[in-house]
């Protein structure tokens, strides 16, 4: 598993390094069956379509979950995340499937984040930090705030 | 205008759900979104760290809401006590809000969750605001859910941002 980071080592406005995913149809509807949100905008096409869109989008609440990821890996097995908040700022479309495993080529999507606030309060040493998801043209479709605890 | 069997809701417990949470669910979950972390799929590695057993990633429980019990699935009539979330879509469908976007979400975690805890989520409608413009109305919703575990401990807290049009 990835290093322990310390508070001691934090500094305001140090960068997290950034984490690369990707969303295929197949993860989306692998995502809807693991999170429970049946939402049919996110793999049925005539409906999307109906409600206004290209076709299907990836789920905020995953992009949020990939956050989640991005900053727990960060901050280690000794890190407590304490608070976390996410808006979606703007849709985003998933890869289609080449073969049953292998996606199409097209959008990246980037995790970063930034190390906003390094505080004490009651006994914790704890750092806020700004996250974002953006897509392969650079721009912020998720943004968000993370709390950690930090030894 | 909104119905009042949806205005009646501000305030209001309009879901709740019980949920066991078991390791393959925990596994299936981290798979969707590719973290590998051990913490959430190898028992002998999470025995060892200091939670000491495999534990939820943060976010795993905010699933718990979908998850209520068919006798729960809106089966009540409207306006009744406790119609669910799905009663509730159900409700927004009839007034005109067919469609649902999730629009953001707040946390504050405050216990972890470990494979084999059972956890019970209580939702509440904090607000609901109707706003109408030429381009189609729209409904605000926000939704705050508190979660607990079989011992009582609060295991953490969400507000949920919802649009419906």
């Amino acid at each position: 598993m990835a290093e322990q980071l310390f508070w001691k080592e934090i500094e305001v406005d140090m960068e997290i390094p950034p984490l690369s995913k990707i969303a295929t149809t197949r993860t989306l509807v692998e995502w809807a069956g693991a999170s429970g949100d049946f939402n049919p905008v996110h793999y049925d096409m005539p409906f999307a379509e109906a409600s206004g869109l290209d076709g299907p989008i990836v789920q905020g609440a995953l992009k949020r979950q990939w956050l989640v990821q991005f900053i727990t890996g960060w901050m280690g097995d000794e890190g407590t995340l304490k608070k976390f908040s996410c808006k979606y700022r703007a849709l985003d479309y998933p890869r289609n499937m080449k073969t049953m495993t292998e996606p199409e080529d097209g959008e990246t999507w980037l995790c970063k984040g930034k190390v906003k606030k390094k505080y004490e309060s009651d006994g914790e040493s704890l750092v806020e930090c700004a996250v974002w998801v953006e897509n392969g043209k650079g721009e912020v479709t998720t943004e968000g705030k993370a709390i950690v605890a930090l030894p | 205008m909104l119905p009042e069997e949806i205005k009646s809701l501000v305030g209001q417990v309009f879901s709740t759900s019980i949920f066991e949470v078991e390791k393959e669910s925990i596994r299936r979950f981290a798979d969707a979104v590719g973290d590998m972390n051990p913490l959430y799929r190898d028992a002998e590695y999470a025995g060892k760290s200091r939670y000491g057993s495999i534990i939820a990633p943060p976010g795993f429980i905010s699933s718990v809401w979908f998850w209520e019990s068919p006798s729960e699935k809106g089966t009540e009539a409207p306006g009744t006590e406790s119609p669910g979330l799905f009663g509730l879509i159900d409700a927004l469908a009839r007034a005109g809000y067919r469609s649902t976007l999730d629009s953001g979400i707040d946390y504050e975690f405050f216990q972890p969750v470990r494979a084999g805890d059972t956890i019970k989520s209580t939702s509440v409608i904090k607000d609901i605001k109707e706003r109408k413009s030429e381009d189609g109305n729209m409904v605000f919703l926000v939704t705050d859910t508190t979660y607990t575990n079989q011992n009582g401990d609060k295991v953490a807290t969400t507000r949920w941002m919802t649009i419906h049009r």
